[in-house]
């Protein structure tokens, strides 16, 4: 069955099975394996990825129900030379250990971030309710967040002076 | 190790080097890696607790899409393997053996029967649905209790009554003595239930074999590859060591359950050199819940005496540990050499005895589990001082004050055969409940008293060993393994550096804490040094990271090696300026003759003449690079007090950690960042035990929280900020003073969270014990059953 999708700004088209989920597409077809699996009943949120701006559970969706749709994935919001404030955030707040959950972690947060530029620390760690990690006791990740949401609205009010 | 110190990077709270690629995506876990042309295994796993196999029609399931191969316990009985064997060896230990596909018997819901081999993962999984295996079900038993009960079923014929071991530890008569002469007594009955490790990242296993050289590889999700290799070449494959190359790439945490070596591991490299094709195995979550060992599951009695103003006396301990149906690497040392003797907690005990007897059930295996006998320890004996102050109308913080070991009293003999390190207990029990107000809690606790809401304050002060291990020691307790730890400095002409350790990082920031360590030593920018690891081919034998060792062993053994390089460095530059290696001096990044300070060279001057060679001294050999094997004299004991404070609404039972601050004492800190995330990501991890956590099985060994839908993990919204402090008392038997800290939060927070809960509950309404996890219903049961008890009192 072939699906097109844009991922990362790129248009790919495959021949792929119509079960294959989109978690599945973006790993094994495209190699962007900074999307994780994390488990098998959408709990984990290791495999968020953003699908037309939202953020969403890319084990939830088969990679045909993404089709025509625009996808961003952690490989797609940043680069090392060019990292999103929440990379940044991540990195400066010690918001990782072992890496597996944080791909899901920022692009989960980035979501956040958008509807709410400014949230409080319940905020942030109730809409992160659907990210597992064991590693961090999430006190580290809500920092992270933090100083991104500060970076982002110090940039947004350097752009608007 | 001095308190002086004059370090640029140890101490430092610097950013990880490691994070680029993590929050990237770039990080290479083991199913990220692809060899061309590889296939993929499922495994077939039992459904049942305890089974007789009777039958594999494989014929079922050749004709389907993809399908290559299907392998059962014949074929690795054909192939010659050998039983995964148990690392740890207690006198009169009965082993039962664990062959990577179960022949005639699968005794564990998840252990494995069968295993298709197809192009595709889904045309693997597929067809592993599709395979059909008669199975004759037996009688199983989930509990130690019920089954070491008289006529329970035996999980192995080899394992009468399925008892593994008895193990016994301390004076018995000594305790008696105790307890006789004691005005109190307080005794507990408690479960410490079972728990799954849960690193986000499954298990994963990549094999390839190379028909001409007879080279296997292997990438696995492993915190200690070389424990692997060994095994797997010398008792499982019987294959030369070096014909095996075992890598561990990024791995997504492990907590314990990815040290041992595991049946699919075995299954993957069969697979390969019988197809001649690499062949990769994931493990789906709910895989992972029935084939990752377990960990806890103590069933134990135990007793304390006090002197009627709270002087511990004596403690006995009677404690039935689980083991599940097969005892993977260091199943029996988890509930005796890990559990027993850390039953003397932080107190001055003058008697102890213990008694654990090891039991085999139809559960999947128990082994370490972040902490691994320590947690269980540290929970009974703070759960029995807590009810020993309620009981003894003392605060539980003057209690425990009270029964310290003394800072002038170490190094320091307990009943239980540790000898502690160092400690100054008293320091941080301030410093925590100046951090938490803690009269201020007491006070608050009093006023919300009947108004729907109840406060509890849990308060434990404790200690773990750790930094596995002196080799010696461990031998003698029946450890089949050294626990050195190994490093490799390589200087590189141009002056930059590579370290490697036997030593593995999973999370832990080695990448980052090791080269602040080298930078020091070598006084050269951070940015110059690398750490490489998990990668038998690249670096010298070592024995990997669990109980919190990396820091302590694997640390000590780079600083080591670090000094041999420096030595080195100090003759080359004593011959190039013309003078004794006695007078050059170190320092400012440069080698200089000591009281001529403008005669110096560069790290990279000599680094480069190391390899030239041109202008050198006659007796020392070109090159510059050093190893060193070391083994630590002593455990290192870390220590602390944590405080946690929650909220109870009466109404719904349902239990709030409001806060949650400690004070550790981990010696001097290499990365306070690291070190307090360690401790972040720990106390979670304990707490979750304590409020949410529970692999129930039911009696007939059926698993009950095979998923994240049964199997509460601690979420964002579950956990509070921490207040995490510090004091800082160096073990004097390493040459960094630094001991061991990834296990300490869960070690103590268990016990923390436990004892707030249960406080609560003593306060409101005299509920002196109830087991964890201390779910809504359970607490809404108890305060319902305890006041309709009073209720019946007062009428």
């Amino acid at each position: 069955m072939n699906v097109t999708l844009t991922v990362n700004g790129k248009s790919y088209t495959r021949d792929v099975e119509p079960r294959t989920l989109l978690v599945h597409f973006l790993r094994e077809e495209l190699l962007l394996t900074g999307t994780h699996v994390g488990c098998d009943t959408s709990q984990c949120g290791a495999c968020t990825v953003h699908v037309n701006g939202d953020a969403v559970k890319s084990c939830t969706l088969l990679a045909v129900q993404a089709s025509g749709m625009e996808v961003t994935t952690i490989e797609g919001i940043g680069t090392v030379a060019d990292l999103h404030a929440l990379q940044t955030g991540f990195w400066e707040e010690h918001g990782l250990q072992c890496g597996f959950c944080t791909p899901g972690m920022i692009m989960s947060s980035a979501e956040l971030l958008r509807h709410t530029p400014n949230p409080t620390e319940d905020q942030i760690r109730h809409h992160l309710e659907g990210n597992l990690c064991r590693c961090t006791g999430y006190h580290n990740i809500v920092r992270a967040v933090q100083h991104a949401a500060g970076a982002m609205q110090g940039a947004g009010q350097a752009a608007d002076d | 190790m001095s308190d002086t110190r004059t370090e640029k990077y140890f101490g430092q709270a610097l950013k990880r080097k490691e994070d680029p690629r993590f929050i990237t995506g770039t990080g290479n876990y083991t199913d990220d890696i692809v060899i061309p042309g590889m296939l993929h295994a499922a495994m077939v796993r039992s459904p049942y607790a305890h089974a007789k196999i009777s039958g594999i029609n494989t014929d079922s399931v050749t004709g389907l899409p993809g399908v290559v191969k299907v392998l059962t316990g014949q074929d690795v009985a054909d192939a010659g393997l050998g039983s995964i064997p148990v690392g740890w060896l207690l006198p009169d230990l009965k082993t039962p053996a664990h062959p990577a596909i179960a022949l005639t018997e699968a005794n564990h819901v998840g252990d494995i029967v069968a295993v298709v081999i197809a192009e595709t993962r889904a045309q693997a999984e597929d067809a592993a649905a599709a395979l059909e295996v008669d199975y004759e079900a037996l009688p199983a038993v989930s509990t130690a209790g019920a089954a070491i009960a008289d006529g329970a079923p035996l999980v192995h014929d080899d394992v009468p009554g399925n008892v593994a071991f008895n193990f016994e530890i301390g004076d018995e008569a000594a305790t008696s003595e105790a307890f006789r002469g004691a005005a109190r007594r307080v005794s507990v009955k408690l479960k410490n239930h079972r728990l799954v490790a849960n690193p986000i990242e499954p298990r994963s296993s990549l094999a390839q074999f190379t028909p001409a050289s007879g080279e296997y590889l292997l990438y696995t999700t492993s915190q200690n590859p070389h424990i692997h290799r060994l095994i797997l070449a010398a008792f499982v494959m019987s294959i030369p060591e070096h014909k095996l190359r075992v890598i561990s790439p990024d791995v997504g945490g492990g907590f314990g359950t990815k040290i041992f070596q595991y049946q699919e591991e075995v299954i993957v490299l069969l697979a390969a050199r019988l197809l001649g094709r690499a062949v990769k195995w994931t493990a789906r979550r709910s895989e992972a819940f029935v084939s990752d060992a377990q960990g806890r599951d103590h069933e134990t009695e135990a007793e304390l005496a006090l002197s009627d103003d709270g002087l511990i006396l004596g403690f006995r301990v009677n404690t039935l540990a689980n083991l599940g149906a097969y005892q993977t690497l260091f199943a029996p040392a988890v509930p005796t050499y890990l559990y027993a003797t850390l039953l003397n907690g932080v107190y001055r005990i003058p008697a102890i005895h213990a008694r654990v007897t090891g039991v085999m059930t139809n559960t999947v295996p128990v082994d370490a589990y972040r902490g691994a006998g320590r947690p269980e320890a540290t929970y009974l004996i703070e759960r029995i001082v807590d009810m020993a102050a309620h009981e003894l109308n003392m605060d539980p913080a003057e209690l425990r004050r009270k029964n310290f070991i003394g800072p002038d009293e170490f190094p320091y003999q307990t009943p239980v055969a540790l000898v502690y390190d160092s400690g100054d207990y008293e320091p941080a029990l301030d410093k925590a409940m100046t951090m938490m107000n803690y009269p201020a809690l007491r006070e608050e606790q009093a006023r919300m008293k009947g108004q729907g809401k109840i406060l509890g304050v849990g308060l434990i002060s404790f200690l773990e060993a750790c930094g596995l291990a002196p080799s010696a020691l461990v031998g003698q307790l029946g450890a089949q393994a050294g626990q050195w730890e190994s490093s490799l400095v390589r200087v590189h002409p141009t002056g930059k550096v590579e370290l490697y350790t036997g030593s593995h990082s999973h999370g832990q920031g080695h990448e980052t804490a090791f080269p602040q360590i080298a930078a020091d030593e070598l006084q050269i920018p951070i940015e110059d040094i690398d750490l490489i690891h998990g990668d038998t081919g690249r670096m010298p034998y070592g024995w990997g990271t669990y109980g919190s060792r990396s820091a302590a062993v694997g640390g000590s053994a780079l600083k080591v090696a670090l000094q041999k390089i420096t030595t080195k460095m100090k003759k080359i530059a004593a011959h190039l300026l013309e003078a004794s290696p006695d007078d050059i001096e170190h320092e400012d990044g440069v080698f200089r003759i000591k009281g001529a300070p403008e005669k110096s060279k560069t790290f990279f001057d000599i680094a480069l003449m190391a390899h030239l060679a041109h202008n050198y001294p006659q007796d020392l050999e070109p090159g510059l690079e050093a190893t060193a094997f070391y083994d630590p004299k002593n455990f290192v004991y870390p220590f602390g007090t944590h405080i946690a404070v929650v909220e109870i609404d009466t109404d719904t039972g349902h239990v709030k950690l409001r806060n949650y601050g400690c004070v550790d004492d981990c010696g001097p800190l290499i990365n306070p960042l690291i070190a307090e995330g360690q401790v972040h990501g720990g106390i979670a991890q304990g707490m979750g035990q304590a409020l949410l956590e529970d692999a129930a099985y039911d009696e007939d060994g059926n698993f009950l929280a095979g998923t994240y839908m049964e199997y509460a993990m601690p979420r964002a919204d579950d956990v509070p900020t921490f207040q995490i402090g510090h004091t800082v008392t160096p073990s004097p038997h390493n040459p960094l003073g630094v001991k061991g800290i990834g296990e300490a939060g869960t070690i103590a927070s268990t016990a923390a969270v436990a004892n707030a809960v249960m406080d609560a509950l003593w306060h409101e309404c005299g509920i002196a014990h109830l087991d964890m996890p201390y779910t809504a219903e359970k607490v809404w049961k108890a305060i319902r059953d305890a006041r309709s008890q009073l209720q019946a009192a007062d009428d």
